[in-house]
C-alpha cells in the first residue's frame, strides 16, 4: 500500500483482534526453542515439513493433521465468470484448488480463546 | 497422508535425528500457528498459504427441522487461503 496506510484500519483490525503476522521466522524460532536444534537446522526443518504437505498437495493427496486440521484439493470443473469492472462474461477454466478444514479441537482453541476476551471486552464496557 | 506418516519421511530425510524430535518439531509448527491464530494473529507462510481467523458475528438461526428462531452466539472461525506459488504449482500440468 502506498502512503497513509496507517490511516486505513485493516480488516482484523476492523473486527477488534490483534493483527500481528506470524511469519517462518517465528515457527523456526518455536522450533528453535522447543527442539534444541540449530537455528540453521530449525529453519531448514521447517522448511522440509512444508515442502512436504506442499508436495503431496501437488500430486492430489489429501494431508490430515491430528487435531490440527486436514489440508484437501478439491478440483473445479468449468464454470461461466464474470469480469466484475466490465460485466463480461469470461469462462473460468477447470482447476485444482487446495481447502483446509480445522479440526474441531483447532476450531475450539481459537473460540474458547477470543470468546472468553470477547466476554471480558463486554464486561469491562459494562463495568 | 497423516502426521505420522509425515513424521516418518521427514524422519527418513534426516537419518541424524529421532524420529520423535520430528514428532516433536511438527507438534511445534502446528502448536505456534494454533496459539497465533488463538490470539488473533495471523500465520503467514510465502508459497504456502495463511492461516487468519474471520470473525461471525451473532445471528438469529433456525432449526431447519423445526423452523424455530434461535440464536447463535458471536464465533470465530479459522480460515486458510492458499499462497501464490501454491495455487500455480497445483495447476501447472493443467
Amino acid at each position: 500500500m502506498v502512503g497513509g496506510s496507517t490511516l486505513i484500519p485493516d480488516v482484523e483490525g476492523a473486527l477488534g483482534m490483534a493483527g500481528k503476522t506470524i511469519t517462518r521466522a517465528d515457527l523456526c524460532e518455536a522450533v528453535y526453542r522447543k527442539v534444541g536444534l540449530s537455528r540453521t537446522e530449525s529453519a531448514d526443518l521447517v522448511e522440509m515439513v512444508l515442502a512436504e504437505i506442499r508436495e503431496r498437495m501437488i500430486r492430489g493427496e489429501s494431508v490430515k493433521l491430528s487435531s490440527f486440521g486436514s489440508f484437501l484439493v478439491r478440483s473445479k470443473g468449468e464454470r461461466i465468470g464474470r469480469n466484475p469492472k466490465t460485466g463480461e462474461e469470461v469462462p473460468i477454466s477447470p482447476r485444482r484448488v487446495m481447502v483446509f478444514k480445522p479440526s474441531n479441537v483447532l476450531k475450539q482453541r481459537i473460540n474458547g480463546a477470543l470468546a472468553e476476551d470477547a466476554q471480558f471486552d463486554e464486561d469491562v464496557e459494562r463495568a | 497422508m497423516i502426521k505420522s506418516e509425515l513424521v516418518q519421511v521427514v524422519a527418513d530425510q534426516n537419518p541424524h535425528l529421532y524420529q520423535r524430535d520430528v514428532e516433536h518439531i511438527i507438534n511445534a509448527i502446528l502448536d505456534t500457528i494454533t496459539e497465533a491464530l488463538a490470539n488473533g494473529d495471523r500465520v503467514e507462510l510465502r508459497g504456502f498459504g495463511a492461516f487468519s481467523v474471520k470473525n461471525r458475528p451473532a445471528r438469529v438461526g433456525r432449526n431447519p427441522r423445526t423452523g424455530t428462531s434461535v440464536s447463535v452466539t458471536e464465533k470465530y472461525v479459522p480460515f486458510f487461503k492458499t499462497g501464490k506459488e501454491m495455487r500455480e504449482r497445483l495447476n501447472a500440468g493443467a
